[in-house]
């Protein structure tokens, strides 16, 4: 059941956007999903599917872009990806105090759309309002 | 012509924007709110009785149940003695900052200092949707594993207060306590932790007085 609403504020802030620049169409979405983000890509593509029906997005292809989460040890400062959910020691000094630094994200990057207008007014869109928190 | 647009937007912004609405509510009537989440069984709805009847006197409790059916915990809150609502979810896994909207009318604000929000039994996704309450707790057990955090990392990582509830059951299963709490160092640095039984009221003091410590605090802002 998550994932029907989220997929419903992905659709929305689509449309918005596109709205906003004028687009007659949403051929691509680019979201970006964080390893420690518990959603799931083929959940959403299915309610995508469903909802997107009558919209703007009609047929657009999602893409999500998969991030690892990004972990940096407290005693070395070295900075990794994490590679094994049971195990978040350093890999280089074995320090068992690290730190979890990103792996929580989850946005819509970008759109593409077809659009009437030649050249893309960036004083359309309204983004920016949002800025990604990481 | 074919554009490709930046946009960089959450994707759950519109429910934190509810979520402020909800919290400024909150403050508009001087309500210190928690959100109470956990897998099935963990305790919150014990946690609740017992903070609700120890601070009986003391301060007056609001409870929001967030459950899939029924209302038995709505009932219980009831029955220790505080002021509480039942949302049915009818299916959803997590409650939602419109469903916390929706449920705030209900209760008689100006006659409560404390909301607890007790969320649907689940370790994944309630800690993604902020309600607009101003802690977020996630009560574990001992009987769940001490794997959890590795488990669930999205969940002990959206959340600012830990209880570790069934602490009289340690000697019984096997739960490795540094395995652990290094699993939350590293996800949540310094996370607040209490440890505490709900069954036999140890380490409770210390909760208790850590909310009524919160709620002095909120009403010096």
């Amino acid at each position: 059941m998550h994932e029907l609403s989220v997929t419903q504020s992905i659709l929305d802030i689509a449309v918005r956007h596109a709205e906003a620049a004028r687009a007659t169409q949403i051929t691509h979405l680019y979201l970006v999903v964080g390893q420690l983000s518990s959603i799931i890509d083929d959940s959403v593509q299915f309610y995508w599917d469903i909802i997107s029906k009558g919209t703007l997005a009609e047929g657009a292809t999602l893409h999500f872009r998969r991030v690892k989460a990004e972990l940096r040890c407290t005693h070395c400062d070295h900075q990794y990806s994490l590679e094994d959910a049971l195990d978040f020691a350093c890999p280089v000094c074995g320090s068992q105090t690290t730190q979890f630094i990103s792996g929580d994200q989850f946005y819509v990057e970008a759109i593409d759309i077809e659009s009437t207008e030649e050249t893309y007014d960036t004083s359309h869109s309204r983004c920016g309002t949002n800025l990604k928190r990481e | 012509m074919t554009h490709h647009i930046p946009v960089v937007e959450q994707i759950l912004s519109a429910n934190d924007r509810i979520a402020d609405e909800n919290r400024n509510r909150l403050d508009a009537a001087g309500v210190f709110a928690l959100n109470f989440m956990a897998s099935p069984g963990a305790g919150k709805t014990s946690l609740i009785e017992q903070t609700v009847r120890k601070l009986a006197g003391e301060l007056r409790i609001g409870v929001v149940e967030g459950d899939i059916a029924t209302s038995l915990d709505a009932e219980r809150a009831a029955a220790a003695g505080a002021v509480s609502v039942q949302i049915n979810t009818g299916g959803n896994c997590h409650l939602d900052a419109v469903m916390l909207s929706q449920a705030l009318p209900q209760i008689a604000l100006d006659k409560i200092d404390l909301l607890i929000v007790e969320n649907v039994g689940n370790l994944v996704c309630p800690a993604n949707f902020d309600l607009g309450t101003h802690r977020s707790v996630l009560v574990a057990s001992i009987p769940e594993g001490d794997d959890k955090p590795y488990k669930y990392p999205g969940m002990y990582r959206g959340v600012n207060t830990l209880v570790i509830n069934k602490i009289d059951l340690l000697p019984y299963v096997p739960f490795n306590m540094d395995f652990f709490q290094r699993g939350v160092e590293t996800l949540n640095p310094g996370l607040k932790t209490f440890a505490l039984s709900c069954r036999t009221g140890e380490g409770l003091d210390a909760w208790l007085d850590w909310i009524k410590a919160e709620i002095k605090a909120y009403r010096k802002i």
